[in-house]
């Protein structure tokens, strides 16, 4: 064939290649994504008395600026965009629907704090945005009938709360439950979860249930009246400020009980460590993610590479804090996730991968803690290992357990 | 104007005019707004009026009969909460709710201006302040839960325009809430205006004078608390129909401190302070957060203690003493005083508060 | 019996630390005449300056003394700086200006320190201290009440046996006769925020080992102290003090023994009390009546 022909030939098949990426053939979109970046929206509170949660926004926001040095997610750039709700929830109504109408994200990804997402739980679903591995334990996260966008990730407050009270029936038959807690959405949860795993013996066994506000200088009172209520069992719920003045407390009254403290505040660096070590001895909890101090993990690669990652895109956050250690293990989740969605980024498929994770284990979760969800199944991680602290560290004990 | 001269005028219109057509103007704008902006922004600015109105409660209290408030928190988070229980529980409509909200805040505000009448300054805004802190863990009390819903909060439905207009929601829940400020804009105009108005200003100005003359400074103080609650009161019952949730997390003492800092900032003693009030508490955390990601908190601070250094009678003051300037400036000297009616100008005492 | 002494005694020990910040703001009202509300986060702010310092490896009473000599600096720069050219506004918006700086403080450190809670050294060792039968209080509580008895009678004897307090009362009094008789009252006011904020972080010092360094640690301690003050009486140092141990015991005392409203309401009916007294006695316990002329 003559050179004419051939040159016609050779552009005539550029041109519709071009016209082919041009049209995006390749990739299938809703707002927020598209060939070149993947917009995700997300609220925490960077204000306010919630501000210790901030740095839960600041390590994901760490994470995808390391993924975006590495090249991003299947060749696309992630726009992490994080807005501050001071854990109010009319100001999440007002920043996420800048997220979905203005800024048009993608979806969302770990919107932190039960009332806060409580108060966009029914827009988001209204708008079909997905809402993904929520930042809270509370137990109204995974219900895919009523709320088919909207899944947490965490094992749910009432989870753990049943796993001490089945350790209690099973362990402590004669036992007198004192019981702190956060005088919010999530302390009243935790509290539940161990009345559900009590069952009947709730009742006879819980002697005290006291509340305080996170406004309170500190909780001393409390602890003082919990002794003299005769409890032997002391179930903590309260997060790592006063979870160490209860520890601390606790030991310096000279009351001895079994002490159960819930995972939130379940950090040997932000926690025990202030309480005083020799003071947390014994402390009873149960956790999922490696906690950063302990030295068991120091020569594992993924405690190592978390490491690097904090120096080199984190510098600010603290190696200890266990916060971090979650913001990590949730973000690769979702990394999973996206990876999984190849060049489908509608939010129907993001939503449909989001519910096929079969038993995907991630870094920086205990070993044998796996992520599964399903169709009718919207809670990612179920599992938890129960651990009692020695002086230096969480010594694990018993198996990996899960709510039934 | 009483020496008998003839009216000074601009453009052949006398300053009275000029107010009708630049509030006319305000209307219009008002009006067409939410065909102008978005539906999310459309959104932000019924915030503004709801809190341009809880504003005024507010401004009504500390602006115009000098008793400080630190706590009006409350009453917004008792006017919502009373809107959000009568829908659920009874499924009262949206429509109906913000007049039982305000009477409800007016009963309240009255039973607590009465005691809290005779505290001043500082007492009195401990006092208030105890009130902010009361009301959210009033909230969460267990007993109350069956009403309150206790820490989980209410869901509320989404209200839908009315079948036969063709807005969608977030513009018919402006126009709701734009309808009702400027019903109340007026009522307060009124009130201060007439002999209430009057008796209130000398509370504030002199009160031993005025109780020396006659004016029933209790019954008055207490009045004014609560007319000041009814107003926030129904700002919170619209922010209840709005937010479609109510829960005590909503409601912390820092929206006392907002509704304080949106009185000062849009100017004390002024009702279109108000809504210059509304404006800069909906929008500038907003701006801070734009400006800086890591500290907004020191952005705000700082923003905030320049707009006092500019404007320390507040947004209203400024825009009033530019209008004066400017009037000056077009009449010559000799015209009258544009007297500002409108905005309830009052000379800006310093507090009057005595400790 | 035991239970009713351990909370007073809890009680006292928290109302130690309302105390030594009504003590601050006692003194930012004499010299000034105005509550700062962002006195609590001035004194969060010192502290962690003090934390920075030790951090570094000095010496923990070096740490202390120099907190105290910035915190003054620091208290009299900002009245130069950020008050000075509100002094004159009307008094809402300088109250504006104190809630500006809180939020500035209160970001700032969270920003520069972050909010992850840090322990913060006692000089007092870590023991209990038997007080009779069972009842322990910590040596640092206890230490800590003795620091702000100390700080209680230092100033007490500032206002009352030195010239430069007659002069600071004198300013904040009658700034007019003052400048007559030649008191620089533009200085005396700078000299209260210094001596406010000195005062102040030696709160935060106390308060920091008891309920651990955070940006938020001061938030609520200021309106215990605030009502702590008012009880007492705004203008008496002692009145003030007496005032936040009575708000501490008083806390507790509802949290332990009110039926039903108890633990959850214990702060309202604290201030309710607080509330009840004022309106009896509208100087609080110890402070004189002021009196105005119409």
């Amino acid at each position: 064939m003559n050179t004419k022909r051939l040159t016609w030939l050779v552009a005539a098949a550029l041109g519709l290649s071009l016209a082919g990426q041009g049209a995006w053939a390749d990739g299938k979109y809703d707002v927020g994504a598209d060939d070149e970046i993947i917009r995700i929206g997300n609220t925490n509170p960077y204000s306010g008395p919630a501000s210790s949660y901030g740095t839960i926004g600041k390590a994901i926001s760490a994470f995808f600026d390391m993924i975006n040095d590495q090249g991003g997610i299947n060749g696309r750039k992630i726009d992490f965009v994080s807005l501050d709700d001071g854990y109010s929830p009319p100001k999440t109504v007002e920043q996420v629907r800048k997220l979905v109408e203005q800024e048009q994200v993608l979806f969302l990804f770990q919107t932190l704090g039960t009332p806060t997402n409580s108060a966009i739980h029914k827009y988001v679903n209204a708008r079909k945005v997905p809402h993904l591995f929520v930042a809270t334990g509370a137990t109204k996260w995974g219900q895919p009938d009523e709320f088919p966008w909207s899944m947490g990730w965490q094992p749910t407050y009432t989870t753990e709360g049943k796993i001490y009270a089945r350790y209690i029936l099973d362990n402590i038959p004669d036992a007198k439950i004192g019981i702190l807690f956060q005088n919010d959405d999530y302390g009243k949860d935790y509290v539940l979860g161990i009345k559900q795993g009590l069952g009947d013996k709730a009742e006879e066994m819980i002697v005290a249930e006291l509340p305080y506000e996170v406004t309170d200088p500190t909780i001393d009172s409390q602890i003082v009246s919990l002794r003299s209520s005769g409890a032997n069992v002391f179930y903590n719920v309260s997060i790592p400020k006063f979870a160490a003045q209860a520890i601390r407390k606790a030991y310096d009254i000279g009351w001895k009980p079994v002490h159960f403290l819930n995972s939130v505040s379940a950090s040997v660096k932000t926690v025990l460590e202030p309480a005083g070590f020799e003071k947390a001895v014994g402390v009873l909890s149960s956790i999922y993610i490696k906690d950063p101090t302990d030295p068991q993990w120091a020569d594992s690669p993924d405690y190592q590479a978390w490491a690097k990652w904090m120096d080199e895109y984190y510098p600010r956050g603290d190696k200890g804090d266990t916060f971090n250690g979650y913001a990590y293990a949730v973000s690769q989740t979702l990394k999973h996730v996206l990876e999984q969605c190849g060049d489908d980024l509608t939010r129907a498929n993001v939503m449909k991968v989001a519910s096929s994770i079969n038993g995907l284990e991630v870094p920086m979760m205990l070993p044998g803690i796996t992520i599964t969800t399903g169709a009718d199944d919207f809670y990612p991680v179920e599992q938890m290992q129960m651990v009692r602290f020695d002086g230096e560290t969480w010594q694990e004990f018993g198996e990996i357990l899960s709510a039934d | 104007m009483s020496n008998g001269a003839p009216m000074p005028t601009i453009a052949g219109f006398s300053g009275v005019a000029w107010r009708k057509i630049g509030l006319a103007a305000l209307i219009i704008v008002a009006v067409g707004l939410p065909f102008m902006v978005s539906d999310y922004r459309t959104f932000q600015f019924n915030l503004v009026l709801i809190w341009a109105i809880g504003i005024l409660g507010l401004n009504l209290l500390t602006g115009f009969s000098g008793q400080i408030s630190l706590g009006h928190g409350a009453f917004y988070a008792i006017g919502a909460y009373t809107s959000a229980i009568l829908m659920y529980q009874w499924q009262v409509p949206y429509y109906v709710t913000p007049p039982i909200a305000g009477v409800v805040c007016l009963a309240v505000g009255f039973l607590f201006g009465y005691p809290a009448g005779r505290l001043a300054g500082h007492y009195l805004a401990l006092a208030t302040f105890a009130l902010a802190v009361a009301v959210p863990q009033i909230l969460k009390y267990d007993p109350l839960e069956p009403w309150t819903g206790g820490v989980q909060g209410i869901f509320l439905d989404r209200p839908e325009p009315p079948f036969w207009l063709p807005i969608n929601t977030d513009q018919w829940l402006y126009y709701f809430s734009l309808v009702i400020t400027v019903i109340l804009f007026v009522a307060a105009w009124n009130l201060l205006r007439g002999r209430s108005g009057l008796a209130i200003r000398a509370i504030r100005d002199q009160q031993i004078a005025a109780k020396a003359m006659g004016v029933d400074t209790t019954f008055y103080k207490s009045l004014i608390f609560g007319v000041s609650a009814l107003y926030t009161g129904v700002a919170g019952s619209l922010s209840a129909t709005v937010i479609q949730f109510v829960a005590p997390d909503s409601f912390t003492f820092l929206d006392s401190i907002r509704f304080f800092i949106g009185m000062v900032v849009g100017g004390l003693g002024s009702i279109a302070g108000a809504i210059y009030g509304g404006i800069f508490i909906v929008f500038m955390p907003n701006i801070a957060e734009e400006i800086s990601k890591a500290a907004p908190g020191v952005i705000y601070g700082i923003i905030l203690i320049g707009f006092m250094y500019i404007w320390p009678l507040g947004v209203a003051g400024f825009v009033r003493a530019v209008c004066a300037r400017l009037v000056r400036g077009l009449m010559g000297s000799g015209g009258g005083e544009p007297g500002g009616a409108k905005e309830g100008t009052e000379r800006q005492v310093p507090g009057g508060f005595t400790s | 019996m035991d239970l009713f002494v351990q909370q007073f005694v809890g009680g006292l020990a928290t109302g130690g630390i309302y105390a030594s910040l009504a003590l601050a703001l006692v003194m930012i009202h004499r010299a000034t005449e105005l509550i700062n509300f962002a006195q609590g986060e001035m004194a969060m702010f010192s502290t962690y300056i003090a934390w920075t310092l030790i951090n570094v490896g000095m010496p923990y009473w070096a740490a202390f003394f120099l907190t105290i000599i910035v915190s003054f600096a620091v208290g009299v720069l900002v009245e130069r700086v950020v008050i000075r050219p509100v002094e004159k506004a009307p008094l809402l918006t300088i109250i504006v200006v104190f809630i500006g700086l809180l939020l500035t403080f209160n970001s700032l450190a969270g920003w520069i320190w972050t909010y992850t809670i840090k322990p913060f050294s006692s000089p007092f060792p870590d023991r209990p201290f038997g007080l009779f039968a069972d009842i322990t209080v910590r040596m640092h509580d206890a230490g800590a009440i003795l620091v702000t008895l100390l700080v209680l009678i230092l100033v007490y004897l500032f206002f009352r046996f030195t010239p430069l307090g007659l002069a600071m009362r004198g300013a904040a009094l009658n700034p007019e006769s003052s400048r007559l008789v030649g008191i620089r009252v533009g200085w005396m006011l700078a000299l209260g925020w210094g001596l406010a904020a000195a005062i102040g972080s030696v709160a935060g010092m106390m308060v920091a080992p008891i309920t651990f360094l955070d940006p938020n640690m001061m938030a609520f301690v200021l309106l215990y102290a605030f009502a702590g003050a008012l009880l007492g009486g705004i203008n008496s140092p002692g009145g003030a003090v007496v005032g936040g141990f009575m708000v501490g015991v008083l806390e507790n005392m509802a949290g332990t023994y009110v039926p039903f409203i108890g633990n959850e309401l214990k702060l309202t009916l604290a201030l309710l009390l607080i509330i009840a007294v004022v309106i009896f006695r509208p100087s609080g316990l110890f402070g004189k009546p002021v009196v105005v002329r119409v």
